[in-house]
């Protein structure tokens, strides 16, 4: 599924990364522990975390992972937008709680298992 | 004349909700004294209450106590200060408290206790101590900075409350001026920043059991900076 059709199915707001929204998004992780995020996250997921410190572009980047979506209302860091945008790192920020998003996410047939 | 002085610069106290009750600055400095400690440090959560006490009782037997503290920035990830004077302290604690939510409930996390030099009762904080500040990790370094402390990264060797952990490395514009690991071993990892072992002790018995040997020519803060930095023939040895 492409992450602009998430976008529009959970009305995300997208804070950077606008021009990678045509590309797939082929599973789903979910973590705020970014050294767990590191070792177990697979290429194409779309993210879902709390944590807003720059590092999150930096190992999104590192995975290859499609997006970044942030809870409970909380927005980026300005250097993790600034960041973000250097590196074409979609972001995207919601109301939501996690386990809302990650609900709706599966609904939509995204899976945390490969 | 230089020589080296054993330290363990990462201690708690009873004000902190998760150490044991028994960690009171009489006993802490005896035991400090027995495992031949020359200079220690009181990190408690968020909080500085116990450090005066601590330091008058270190003060009788001759042992050095750093002002410190632990402090939790918003991702969750724990830096010690370690300060010059408790003048700077008491300024970062007021920069730690602004920005700390919540007050402790001691069913759930234990008792938050004030004591004095010779281990009585004065009173008991009330702010949630095992929390988590508003302020990012840069934050939290550069308060520190600013009042002239020395800003070292928690136990990395940790998953819990470390920036590792919580960050996945080690952001590279920090500036953080060491790292501590709970076992020598995993100092071997790190390269690019001084290394030091703390014990992170929450009970007597565990002060000690990691320790730091700096080879200085007096126990003063000033003299343990020159060691991180390795330099006038000051040095740090990890075991």
């Amino acid at each position: 599924m492409k992450l602009s059709e998430i976008v529009d199915r959970l009305d995300l707001s997208v804070r950077s990364g606008k021009e990678k929204l045509g590309e797939d998004v082929t599973g789903g992780y979910a973590s705020d522990l970014l050294s767990d995020v590191i070792a177990n996250s697979n290429e194409g997921d779309i993210w879902i975390t709390l944590q807003i410190h720059q590092n999150i572009v930096a190992v999104a980047s590192m995975n290859k992972l499609a997006g970044i979506v942030l809870v409970n209302g909380r927005e980026p860091e300005e250097g993790t937008l600034e960041a973000a945008e250097q590196e074409a790192m979609p972001i995207m920020v919601t109301d939501m709680p996690t386990f809302e998003v990650v609900g709706k996410l599966y609904e939509l047939g995204i899976s945390g298992t490969r | 004349m230089m020589r080296e002085f054993s330290a363990d610069l990462h201690l708690h106290t009873c004000l902190s909700p998760c150490a044991d009750p028994e960690m009171i600055p009489r006993m802490i400095v005896r035991q400090a004294k027995q495992v031949g400690l020359d200079i220690i440090a009181i990190c408690d959560h968020n909080s500085m209450d116990n450090v005066d006490a601590v330091t008058r009782a270190g003060e009788s037997e001759g042992l050095c106590v750093i002002p410190g503290m632990e402090i939790t920035s918003r991702e969750e990830v724990h830096i010690l200060g370690l300060f010059r004077t408790e003048a700077s302290l008491r300024e970062m604690q007021r920069i730690v408290y602004d920005s700390l939510p919540g007050e402790n409930d001691e069913e759930a996390f234990g008792p938050q206790t004030i004591v004095d030099e010779y281990d009585r009762v004065i009173g008991s904080n009330t702010k949630l101590l095992i929390g988590a500040t508003t302020l990012a990790v840069e934050e939290v370094v550069q308060a520190v900075h600013r009042l002239q402390g020395l800003a070292i990264a928690s136990h990395v060797d940790r998953e819990g409350f470390s920036i590792i952990g919580q960050l996945g490395f080690i952001p590279p514009a920090l500036g953080l001026d060491a790292l501590e690991v709970s076992r020598p071993q995993a100092a071997e990892a790190w390269k690019d920043y001084p290394v030091i072992t703390c014990s992170d002790a929450h009970f007597l018995s565990d002060i000690g059991r990691a320790t730091t040997t700096f080879t200085l020519e007096e126990a003063t803060i000033d003299e343990i900076e020159l060691a991180l930095l390795d330099k006038d023939g000051r040095k740090v040895t990890v075991h």
